[in-house]
């Protein structure tokens, strides 16, 4: 048996297992909780990579598993909307290596915008979903989800949630003899490398209506086998009843309920339920799409009282009812935010009295230093109607800034911006401003670009493009406009006023905005007089990043020296 | 039983990073462990609490990795400001370890505030020296471990020694 214990976190955890599963590429976009799993995949000398967006990953992600790979694909929940239109046909293309895409969903909103429910794009795409209770599982499923994907040449879904990704758990990793060689190890022979190479098949993979309808029905049948197998020996958890099982001796909620009450729980949810009430009889459903319905209604037939406790939207106890199963669910107050043990206990105990609220502790704030202060103050003092975007400056909202009036999704700033533009008076029309950061403008941001010069409003338009050389907000990730990659290794970069230019913007500034004699509010005023459209690139490190890119521009110029002094050498021969 | 523990202060302050110690430390000295936060904002100067609950792997193995609100034995306060936000999390009958505990001045460093804290923690928990020194080690740059072991045994002096939820009589070694 295997002893090494290790205390990782859920994202390291699936980061272990995608290297010990010989994953050959891992791809995504940084998105809070999710970031640290293509950094620690990296960490551990697999081959991982930040791509513009959600959706440029997950397309990476598809052809690599059409070459028969084992690949991993990275977002936050709000990145599987970017990435929808890729995920919705590619569960009905066949792909043969395993494409693993994980969706880090944020219940409770700890770092987003919004706190969407990702399970409802498993049954909406057709994707099977699995989610882990802790670092354990969230190791094991990103196994089962590769090998569940190639025996039926489908997409998984992976669900975290930021209890998940960011809690740290005991993990108990599989032995050295399971695992696939690392990518650099060329002693052992990597049988995914072997097996690679391209399979024509083209009704599986070309989606046109003549070879998509039959391929939506193998989407189905295949949803079916893999519930039919979820039945047999899917990943599912029964905890008998135990009474009092508590050693301290205090009552366990619900003891005395032990015999008739039943909860059915998946993810973290099933760890707060346990602990509410420990003597009680529960189910943790592992593969939570396609369901194991014949398991569920056996549990269900034991109980008198069956109790289904998730986090978010009533969507198992919907699934649930939908199939004749009688299941209660929870108060609806309960679909907001986490929920933790004491949560668990009320909606065990029926109580749907209002709760404690929670304390209130300091907000964050910009950074002291940060070069974004600056331009929210002129945007302030000028009174500017801000069309704001998602990144460290979506701080610029609060006081003493106050200077954001609307912030929607990635991107958003730019389309926004110009629909008030349009439809405003010309006089405050002209005191619209677009705000977005650098990783947020490649995310999103040109296909905003694109629309301004296409269907400029009469006032024109000014883009400012908040640029501190990194995407700040996630822990300092790298994207193309840095011109590093994820390894912080030198690669071609982005240059946001030349493609500015080519795409045919009028006006195309940059200002330094450490500068502290140049005039930002002079310059933003004189760009907002003309009626025609403007970008403004802000530019000044991030404080937090700047030391770091000192670094890793020093390593490339001196990676730069060395290899000009080898081919000198070469020549000199 | 449960140990629940919780680390309070602002982001900057190091209070992820002395629950990971903390974690490691526990771990190594034969409990099982969980911990908790929310990242994301901490480092733009906000409210930061990590949860950290350990027992025996057998007999209290951890379920959720969330302290409950009032249930916390120990609660760590890194920021005086943040003693009365963080209060509620601790139990009626838990401890308050607040930062007046390190008097200013007594560190050379003042970054290793958040490890001198860990070692007044140290003297109401049953986890060996050893065990904290290795976590302590393994959290932190080389060049840190000095300043840091000197910072721990500082706090150790100044410790509020055993009580409630020292997770004493667990056997979990």
């Amino acid at each position: 048996m295997n002893q090494e214990r290790l205390l990782l976190t859920g994202d390291d955890a699936v980061a272990l297992a995608a290297l010990h599963a010989g994953v050959a590429l891992g791809t995504g976009y940084p998105g809070t909780p999710s970031t640290e799993i293509l950094e620690t995949f990296d960490r551990l000398g697999g081959r991982a990579q930040w791509a513009p967006n959600e959706k440029v990953a997950l397309e990476v992600g598809i052809g690599s598993a059409f070459a028969g790979a084992r690949t991993l694909v990275t977002m936050k929940h709000v990145g599987l909307n970017v990435a929808a239109d890729a995920l919705f046909t590619a569960t009905y293309t066949d792909v043969d290596g395993g494409l693993l895409i994980v969706s880090a969903d944020d219940p409770g909103m700890a770092s987003s915008q919004n706190e969407q429910d990702n399970r409802h794009f498993a049954r909406a795409a057709g994707a099977p979903m699995l989610e882990p209770v802790d670092s354990q599982q969230a190791y094991e499923y990103t196994w089962l989800a590769l090998e569940l994907g190639e025996r039926w040449k489908i997409p998984v879904i992976l669900r975290l949630t930021t209890r998940i990704c960011h809690a740290k758990t005991v993990v108990r990793p599989r032995p050295l003899e399971q695992r696939h060689a690392p990518r650099d190890d060329s002693s052992r022979p990597d049988d995914a490398q072997i097996k690679r190479h391209f399979r024509r098949d083209i009704p599986a993979r070309v989606m046109i209506p003549a070879f998509a309808k039959p391929a939506h029905h193998r989407l189905r049948e295949k949803l079916a086998a893999i519930s039919d197998w979820n039945d047999a020996e899917g990943p599912v958890t029964e905890h008998p009843a135990a009474p009092n099982s508590d050693p301290s001796g205090k009552p366990d909620v619900g003891s005395d309920d032990a015999p008739r009450l039943g909860i059915i729980a998946t993810g973290v949810a099933a760890m707060h339920a346990r602990e509410a009430a420990p003597g009680v009889r529960q189910l943790n459903i592992g593969l939570t799409y396609p369901l194991p319905l014949t398991r569920i209604r056996a549990f269900a037939a034991e109980v008198e009282r069956l109790l289904v406790i998730e986090e978010g939207d009533p969507v198992l106890v919907d699934d649930l009812r939908a199939a004749g199963i009688a299941a209660e669910g929870k108060p609806e107050r309960f679909r907001f935010g986490e929920l933790d043990v004491a949560r668990a206990r009320r909606i065990i105990a029926g109580d749907d009295t209002t709760e404690p609220a929670p304390a209130k502790g300091k907000p964050p704030e910009l950074c002291q230093g940060c070069s974004h202060r600056g331009v929210f103050e002129a945007l302030r003092d000028l009174d500017c109607i801000v069309a704001g975007d998602i990144g460290c400056y979506t701080l610029g909202v609060l006081p003493p800034f106050s200077a954001m009036d609307t912030c929607v999704c990635m991107g958003a700033s730019i389309g926004v911006g110009l629909g008030l533009r349009h439809a405003l008076p010309d006089a405050e029309a002209r005191r619209v401003v677009s705000v977005i950061g650098d990783s947020t403008f490649v995310h999103s941001g040109l296909t905003g670009l694109a629309e301004m010069v296409y269907n400029p409003p009469e006032t024109g338009h000014l883009v400012l493009i908040l640029d501190n050389e990194t995407t700040a907000m996630t822990g300092q990730q790298e994207h193309p406009g840095t011109g590093r990659s994820l390894n912080h290794a030198p690669s071609a970069k982005m240059h946001f006023e030349a493609v500015a230019r080519a795409m045919g913007v009028q006006n195309v500034e940059v200002v330094d905005a450490a500068d502290k004699d140049l005039s930002l509010k002079e310059r933003i005023s004189a760009l907002l007089a003309r009626d025609e459209t403007s970008l403004l690139v802000a530019r000044q490190p991030c404080v937090l990043a700047a030391p770091k890119i000192r670094l890793y521009e020093k390593a490339a110029a001196e990676a730069r020296t060395q290899a000009s002094t080898a081919c000198a050498a070469v020549t000199d021969e | 039983m449960i140990t629940n523990i919780v680390i309070a202060g602002l982001g900057g302050q190091g209070v992820v990073k002395a629950s990971d110690i903390l974690a490691d430390a526990a771990l190594a000295a034969g409990f099982d462990v969980k911990k908790s936060e929310l990242h994301g904002m901490s480092q733009r100067g906000g409210s930061v609490t990590s949860d950290v609950r350990f027992g025996d792997p057998v007999h209290s193995p951890v379920l959720s990795p969330m302290v409950p609100a009032g249930e916390a034995h120990l609660l760590l306060v890194l920021e005086p400001t943040q003693v009365e936000v963080a209060r509620p999390l601790l139990h009626p009958e838990g401890r308050l370890l607040s930062p007046e505990l390190i008097e200013p001045g007594a560190l050379k460093n003042k970054k290793s505030f958040n490890v001198a804290m860990l070692g007044a923690l140290s003297t109401a928990l049953e986890i060996g020296e050893d065990n904290w020194q290795q976590a302590i080690q393994a959290n932190l740059a080389e060049k840190l471990h000095a300043i840091n072991a000197q910072a721990f045994a500082i706090g150790r002096a100044r410790g509020p020694g055993p009580g409630p939820g020292s997770g004493r009589g667990q056997g979990a070694r």
